[in-house]
C-alpha cells in the first residue's frame, strides 16, 4: 500500500538536484510563455523543443518537457483573461467569465482564482496518479495484442460517441489521421506504402509536424480573421488581491471537487483538458445558484473550467505512462518523445525505468508549486509582451514554428508540410471538424495497426479474437457502447418518456 | 449552392458555408478514393504468412473516411436550413491571405536561400507592410533577429538550420 509513497520519495530524490530543478524552472517559464502566446502552445512548444533534447539525459529531458506542459496549462488562462484570446484550446471556457472580470477591472481576482484552482486541480490529479498508476501498470502486464487493440478501439470510439461535433466529421478526421500514419514504411513488412513514388514521403508524416501545423499555423490563421492585432487589458496583481481572492475560493469547494472529478475522468479516458474544461463549465452553470449570471464575470465561472482543465491535463499522463495511450494531444507529443528516446511506455516502464517515471511524477508536484508561485508573480511581464506589435511577434511565432518543423529531421519538406497542415487546421477549425482525434490517430496509428495485425495473425484471421476472453471482450464491448452512445442515449430518453407518459396521464 | 452574404462581415461574403462544407467533404472523399486504389494495388487482402497485407489497414481506413465524408455531403445537400451564413467575409479572407501568402513565400525562400535571410525579409516585410514602420526602425530588428537565432541555434544548441548561398559563402 505504501509502496507508491516510497517510490515517490525516491522520485523526489531524483528531481531535487540543481540541474534538474534548473531545467524544471526553465521549462515552466518557457511553458507559461508558450501557453500565453496564441499560435504556440504546450503541444507545439514541446514538439519544437523535442529534437533539441536528443542529447540530454532522458529523465532531465522529460522533467523539462513536462514542466513546459504545466507552464502552458497555467499560461493559457493569462491571455484568455487579459486579452480574450485563449492561449490554449482548453482556455476557451476561461474567457467566458474571465475576460468580463478583466473588463470590470477585476483581472487580478480572475487571474488568482484561475491559477489557484488550476493548482488545486492538478495537485489532486497528481495524487490520484501517484497511487493509481502502479496499479494500472501491473494490471496492464497481462495485455496482449488483442487487449491493446481493444484499448485503442475504446479510445477512438469514445471520441466518436462523446464528441459534440457531427460523428461523420469526427470519423473522417480520425480516419484521415490513420491514413496519414500509414504513409511511409510499413512496420511489419518493411515495404513502402502510399509514397506515390516520391522520396519525401518515405519517412511518412511526423505527428510533430502535424501538431505544429494544425495547432500553430492553423490557430494563427483563425485568430487573424479577427483582425491583425492583439488588444488587451492591463492587470494589477498584488499580494493583497491574491489574499482576498484566496479567502473567497473555499466557498466554491463543490465546484472545485466536481471540476477535478470531471478532469480526472476525461484525462484518463482520453478526452483531454479541452472537453474537460467545457464540461466542467457547463455543469457548474447548471448546478450553481448563480448559474444564469455565468458569462458576466462570475468567479465560479473561472474556477470550474480551470480546475477541470488542469486535472485532466495531469491525469492524461496516467494512461500515457501505463498503457501508452495519451489522454490529450499534448500528452500525445510527450508520448512521441518517449518513443523517439527509445522508451516503451507501459507496464515495463514502471519496472525498468523507476528513476524516470517517479522522477517525472515527483516533478509534477514540484512543477505545480513552483509554477503557481512563478506565474502569480510574473503576470505583468507577460502582459507587457503583448505590447510588442503584432507585425513583429506574428512573423516571429511563424519562424519559430518553421524552425521547430525543420529541426526534427532536417528535411525542408517538413516545413512545407507544416504549412499544409496549417491550412487543413484552419479549414477544419472553421468547419467544426475536431483536430484531437486526427492528432491522436497520427500518433497512435502505427501502434494500433500493429496490434490489430498481430492479433489477427495470432488468431489466423479470426476476428472473434477480440471477444475471446473477459478482459478483451469487456473492453471491446465498452467500445461499441461508446461508439453508439448518442443512439443509445436517445433510445433511453424515448423509453423514459414513454414510461412517464401513461403515469402522467393517469395522475 | 448559394453564395450567401449574411456573415458578420459587412464587406460581404465570398463563399457560403455550405459550399465549403461540401467542398471539403468531397476533397476528403477524393483523398479516400486515391488511398483505397493505392492500397488495393499494394494488396489489401489476407496472406497466410503475414496476416493482413500491407494495404489492408489503409484500405479500410480510407473506405470509412470515404463513406463518412459521403454522409457529410448528403447531410449538407439535404439540409433545409436557411441560406447559410458566409464562410468567410471578403475582408476576413483578405486578412487570412495577408498572412498565408507571405508565409508560403517565406517557406519557399527558406528552402532555396536558407532561413536566416528569409527570416529577415519576412519580419521586415511584416513590419513595413503591416506595422508601417520606417525603414530605419525595421532594418535593425530584421537584421538582429536572424543573428540572434543564428547564435542560439547554430553556435549554442549546435542545431543546423536551412542555409543558403550567403551562409555557405561565409563558410558555414
Amino acid at each position: 500500500m505504501l509502496d507508491p509513497f516510497f517510490s515517490l520519495m525516491h522520485g523526489f530524490e531524483v528531481v531535487l538536484t540543481f540541474s534538474n530543478m534548473g531545467y524544471l524552472l526553465v521549462g515552466i517559464l518557457f511553458g507559461v510563455l508558450l501557453g500565453f502566446l496564441p499560435g504556440v502552445g504546450g503541444a507545439n512548444g514541446i514538439a519544437i523543443l523535442l529534437p533539441l533534447t536528443f542529447s540530454m539525459n532522458h529523465t532531465t529531458a522529460i522533467i523539462m518537457l513536462a514542466a513546459i506542459y504545466w507552464g502552458a496549462l497555467f499560461g493559457g488562462c493569462i491571455s484568455a483573461i487579459l486579452f480574450n484570446i485563449p492561449g490554449e484550446p482548453w482556455s476557451v471556457a476561461t474567457t467566458f467569465d474571465g475576460h468580463p472580470l478583466a473588463q470590470q477591472g477585476r483581472a487580478g481576482e480572475a487571474l488568482t482564482a484561475s491559477l489557484t484552482s488550476s493548482f488545486i486541480g492538478a495537485l489532486i490529479a497528481t495524487i490520484v496518479l501517484t497511487f493509481l498508476a502502479p496499479i494500472v501498470a501491473r494490471w496492464a502486464l497481462d495485455f496482449g495484442p488483442p487487449e491493446f487493440f481493444s484499448v485503442y478501439l475504446l479510445t477512438f470510439c469514445s471520441f466518436i460517441g462523446m464528441g459534440r461535433q457531427s460523428p461523420f466529421k469526427i470519423i473522417a478526421s480520425m480516419m484521415l489521421g490513420f491514413a496519414l500514419a500509414c504513409v511511409g514504411t510499413d512496420q511489419i513488412t518493411g515495404g513502402l506504402r502510399l509514397t506515390f513514388g516520391t522520396e519525401t514521403l518515405i519517412n511518412g508524416f511526423s505527428f510533430l509536424i502535424a501538431v505544429i501545423g494544425l495547432f500553430g499555423i492553423g490557430e494563427i490563421l483563425v485568430t487573424i480573421e479577427g483582425g491583425l492585432h492583439f488588444e488587451g487589458r492591463s492587470a494589477k496583481i498584488n499580494p493583497f488581491v491574491v489574499w482576498e481572492t484566496w479567502k473567497k475560493l473555499p466557498k466554491y469547494w463543490v465546484t472545485i471537487i466536481r471540476g477535478t472529478a470531471v478532469g480526472c475522468w476525461l484525462g484518463i479516458t482520453p478526452g483531454g483538458a479541452t472537453p474537460a474544461s467545457f464540461m466542467s463549465y457547463g455543469l457548474a452553470k447548471r448546478f450553481s445558484k448563480d448559474g444564469d449570471k455565468f458569462g458576466t464575470g462570475m468567479l465560479e465561472g473561472v474556477v470550474a473550467p480551470e480546475t477541470a482543465a488542469h486535472s485532466a491535463g495531469t491525469s492524461a499522463l496516467l494512461p500515457m505512462l501505463t498503457l501508452g495511450i495519451p489522454g490529450s494531444p499534448t500528452a500525445a507529443v510527450l508520448l512521441g518523445g518517449l518513443l523517439i528516446w527509445g522508451l516503451q511506455p507501459g507496464p515495463l516502464l514502471f519496472v525498468e525505468q523507476k528513476d524516470f517515471v517517479w522522477g517525472l511524477i515527483a516533478s509534477i508536484y514540484l512543477g505545480n508549486v513552483v509554477g503557481l508561485a512563478i506565474v502569480l508573480s510574473t503576470v505583468p511581464l507577460w502582459a507587457s509582451i503583448m505590447r510588442i506589435p503584432f507585425s513583429i511577434i506574428a512573423p516571429l511565432i511563424i519562424v519559430i514554428c518553421a524552425i521547430g518543423s525543420y529541426t526534427l529531421s532536417n528535411a525542408p519538406s517538413d516545413i512545407v508540410f507544416m504549412v499544409m497542415f496549417g491550412v487543413i487546421g484552419y479549414l477544419f477549425k472553421k468547419l467544426d471538424y475536431p483536430l484531437a482525434p486526427m492528432v491522436l490517430a497520427i500518433v497512435l496509428g502505427g501502434r494500433a495497426e500493429n496490434s490489430f495485425r498481430q492479433a489477427l495473425l495470432g488468431s489466423q484471421g479470426d476476428l472473434s479474437v477480440f471477444w475471446s476472453n473477459w478482459l478483451v471482450g469487456s473492453i471491446t464491448g465498452l467500445s461499441m457502447i461508446m461508439l453508439f452512445w448518442p443512439l443509445i442515449a436517445k433510445l433511453i430518453g424515448m423509453l423514459r418518456s414513454r414510461l412517464a407518459a401513461p403515469a402522467g396521464a393517469a395522475g | 449552392m448559394s453564395h450567401g452574404s449574411n456573415s458578420n462581415d459587412p464587406s460581404g461574403g465570398v463563399v457560403s458555408t455550405r459550399t465549403m462544407e461540401v467542398a471539403v467533404a468531397v476533397a476528403l472523399m477524393i483523398v479516400g478514393a486515391v488511398i483505397m486504389i493505392a492500397s488495393w494495388r499494394l494488396g489489401a487482402g489476407w496472406s497466410s504468412s503475414i496476416g493482413p497485407q500491407s494495404g489492408y489497414f489503409p484500405f479500410y481506413v480510407a473506405l470509412i473516411m470515404f463513406l463518412a465524408s459521403g454522409a457529410t455531403v448528403v447531410q449538407q445537400l439535404l439540409s433545409r436550413s436557411k441560406p447559410s451564413p458566409s464562410f468567410i467575409g471578403r475582408s476576413e479572407l483578405g486578412m487570412v491571405l495577408k498572412v498565408l501568402i507571405p508565409v508560403t513565400i517565406f517557406v519557399v525562400l527558406t528552402i532555396y536561400i536558407g532561413i536566416y535571410i528569409s527570416m529577415a525579409l519576412f519580419i521586415g516585410f511584416f513590419m513595413i507592410w503591416l506595422g508601417r514602420y520606417p525603414w530605419y526602425k525595421v532594418l535593425p530588428v530584421a537584421v538582429a533577429c536572424p543573428i540572434a537565432f543564428f547564435i542560439v541555434f547554430e553556435l549554442w544548441f549546435l542545431v543546423p538550420l536551412p542555409k543558403g548561398p550567403f551562409e555557405h559563402w561565409l563558410g558555414y
